[in-house]
C-alpha cells in the first residue's frame, strides 16, 4: 500500500497550505479516525484556476489530496462534477481496503462540497444580477 | 503457549504470518469451552427462561441463573445484584435511566472525569440535558493520573453521582477507585465504577472497593459479545425504577396499571441473552481455574517488559503512567508524525493487531492534544514474544517511511 509515490506525496504534499483571495472553500472530517481536510478553490470562468488544501489525515487521506489536487488544476467544472472514486482509486493506484476507502475518499468528498456551494452561490448571485 | 493453545483463533495465520492479537481492550478473544457452552446451550438445552414448566424450561432457566451467580461470587456481590445487559455500554446507560432521571434534579450534579470512554460520558449529558442537572468533570495530570485533588474542589453539596473508569482504556491507568468511593461515601454520594477495562484482568471486589455500580463488558473478559451486567448494590436499588418495560419484569398486568418484578428481573425486560449468559458463566470458569491474581501478575511481567521494549524505540511517544503498579496491559502511542492508521495498516502487514484512531475517547484525546493514537493491548494469552514482534514491526515502520 505504502508505494514509493504515495509517501512522496505524503511528505512533500502538493498544494498544500492557503490560498490567497480564493473563491470557495469547504471542510470535513473523518469521524472514525479524525482525518481533516479543509479546501480553497480560485473558479474563473467555470474553470478552476487555482487550488490548495490544508489538513492532518494519514498517508493514505494526505496523498489523496495531494494527487487530486494537481488532478483538477485548470479542469472545468463541468470535468469535475464527473469525478468518481474511481477516479480517485486510479490516481493512488493502489489496493485499499475497505476502512482505508474512506480515508482516500474525503478530499474527493470536500471538493465536490466546495463545487456545490460554488455553483448555489453563482446561481443567487445570478439571479440577483437579473 | 499452553493458554494461548486453549483460544483455537490464536493458530490463525494473518497474511502467512502467526496472528499477534494486540486488541484486547476492544475484544477479547474466546477460549474453546466458552465456544463450546454456546454449542452445548443450543443442542440441549434450549428454551426461554422464567417461563416454562417443562423440564426444559426449568433447566434453561437454572443454567441461566446458575451464569448470575458465578458473576456475583467473582465479583464479591450478590445474585440479586447482578442485572444482565448487552455490554458495559447498556449497563451505564440502564443506571442513566433507572437511577439519574428518577431520582436527581435539576440542581443536582454528577462528576466524571476527562480519562473516560464516551460510554461514561454521553449518557451523563443526556441526563444533564433532560434534567438540567450539572456535569463536572475530573481533570488528569500530565502523566495520565487523574488529579485527586480535583475531587475536593468539584464535589458539593448538590454532588449525587461520581463515576469514573476503574482502567483508562487509552492510558491504561488504575484509578484508585477505593480512594475515589470514600471520598463519594463521606459526603453521601453514589459511586459507579466502569470496569470494562478492569474486571478482565484483576481480582475485584465490590465491597472491598466500596462501590455502589460497576458496569462491565462480558465480551472483554473471554465471554461472547452480547452479554455483560451491571452490578448495583441492593442498597442503591431502592433508588431505581424500571427502564424497559414488557416480559419477566412484572408480577402482575392490568390494562391500566402493573405490579413490578423483584430485583433483579425487575431491570431484565424481554427475553434475555440466555445461551450468551451461560458462556459468561464459562468464561468465569475458565478465569477462576486461572486465577486473576495470576492473571494481573501476567500482564504486570508484560507491563514492565513493554515498558522497557518500546521506550527504546527511537521517536515512539507514550501515553499514560510508565508505573506498572498503575497501569494495566494498555499501550497507546504514536511514532514521529506517522498517523495511527498507517501504523496499524503496515503492523497488520506483520500479523500484528493493534488498534488506531479515537479509541471512542475523543475529549481525552483532545486532552492530551492529538487526534488519534494507536493502542496496542495485551491479556492472559499474550506473551513477550508479542511484545518483541511489536517492538520489530514498529522499528519496520520507521524504514517503510524513511525515518532514518
Amino acid at each position: 500500500m505504502y508505494t514509493e509515490i504515495i509517501l512522496e506525496h505524503y511528505k512533500n504534499p502538493a498544494n498544500f497550505g492557503s490560498l490567497p483571495n480564493a473563491t470557495v472553500e469547504s471542510y470535513d472530517e473523518n469521524p472514525i479516525c479524525g482525518d481533516k481536510i479543509k479546501m480553497q478553490l480560485k473558479v474563473n470562468q467555470n474553470k478552476i484556476r487555482d487550488v490548495r488544501f490544508d489538513g492532518d489525515g494519514c498517508a493514505i487521506c494526505i496523498a489523496a489530496a495531494s494527487m487530486l489536487t494537481s488532478h483538477i488544476k485548470g479542469m472545468k467544472l463541468s470535468d469535475v462534477k464527473k469525478l468518481s472514486k474511481k477516479d480517485v482509486f486510479k490516481l493512488l493506484g493502489i489496493e485499499l481496503t475497505p476502512i482505508r476507502i474512506k480515508c482516500a475518499l474525503l478530499s474527493l468528498k470536500v471538493l465536490k462540497m466546495a463545487l456545490v456551494s460554488y455553483l448555489s452561490e453563482k446561481r443567487n448571485t445570478d439571479w440577483n444580477s437579473l | 503457549m499452553k493458554i494461548k493453545n486453549d483460544f483455537p483463533i490464536l493458530k490463525r495465520k494473518m497474511n502467512g504470518k502467526n496472528l499477534v492479537y494486540l486488541d484486547s481492550a476492544a475484544t477479547s478473544m474466546k477460549p474453546s469451552v466458552v465456544i463450546n457452552a454456546l454449542k452445548e446451550f443450543y443442542e440441549n438445552y434450549n428454551a426461554n427462561v422464567q417461563r416454562g414448566i417443562y423440564q426444559l424450561s426449568q433447566e434453561a432457566t437454572e443454567k441461566h441463573e446458575e451464569a448470575r451467580s458465578k458473576i456475583a461470587k467473582f465479583i464479591g456481590a450478590k445474585e440479586k445484584e447482578i442485572i444482565f445487559t448487552r455490554n458495559a455500554t447498556e449497563s451505564m446507560n440502564l443506571l442513566m435511566q433507572a437511577f439519574a432521571l428518577h431520582k436527581l434534579k435539576k440542581d443536582d450534579e454528577i462528576v466524571s472525569s476527562v480519562m473516560e470512554h464516551h460510554s461514561n460520558i454521553l449518557p451523563w449529558q443526556f441526563w444533564a440535558k433532560i434534567s438540567g442537572g450539572k456535569l463536572n468533570f475530573v481533570d488528569i495530570k500530565n502523566d495520565g493520573v487523574l488529579k485527586m485533588s480535583d475531587y475536593s474542589k468539584i464535589v458539593n453539596k448538590n454532588t449525587k453521582l461520581i463515576t469514573v473508569t476503574h482502567v483508562s482504556n487509552v492510558l491504561g491507568t488504575i484509578n484508585d477507585v477505593k480512594e475515589i468511593s470514600k471520598i463519594a461515601h463521606d459526603k453521601g454520594i453514589a459511586i459507579h465504577v466502569d470496569g470494562a477495562q478492569s474486571v478482565p484482568h484483576m481480582p475485584i471486589d465490590v465491597k472491598k472497593l466500596g462501590i455502589d455500580f460497576l458496569s462491565v463488558s462480558g465480551h472483554k473478559m473471554l465471554g461472547p459479545t452480547g452479554i455483560g451486567f451491571l452490578y448495583a448494590s441492593e442498597e442503591m436499588q431502592e433508588n431505581m425504577e424500571p427502564f424497559m418495560y414488557g416480559g419477566e419484569m412484572n408480577k402482575e398486568v392490568n390494562l391500566k396499571d402493573a405490579k413490578w418484578n423483584d430485583s433483579p428481573w425487575k431491570w431484565e425486560a424481554g427475553t434475555p441473552a440466555i445461551a450468551e449468559a451461560i458462556a459468561l458463566g464459562a468464561a468465569i470458569d475458565y478465569l477462576n481455574k486461572i486465577g486473576m491474581k495470576n492473571v494481573r501478575k501476567h500482564e504486570e511481567e508484560i507491563v514492565k517488559y513493554a515498558l522497557k521494549k518500546l521506550g527504546e524505540i527511537e521517536g515512539l511517544k507514550l501515553f499514560g503512567p510508565h508505573d506498572v503498579i498503575i497501569k494495566g496491559a494498555v499501550f497507546s502511542f504514536l511514532l514521529d508524525k506517522i498517523h495511527s492508521h498507517d501504523i496499524a495498516q503496515v503492523l497488520d502487514k506483520e500479523g500484528i493487531a493493534v488498534r488506531s484512531g479515537r479509541m471512542c475517547a475523543e475529549p481525552l484525546l483532545k486532552r492530551l492534544g492529538v487526534s488519534n493514537v494507536a493502542r496496542a493491548s495485551f491479556y492472559m494469552y499474550n506473551d513477550k514474544d508479542d511484545v518483541d514482534k511489536l517492538a520489530q514491526g514498529l522499528n519496520k515502520i520507521r524504514g517503510v517511511f524513511k525515518l532514518e
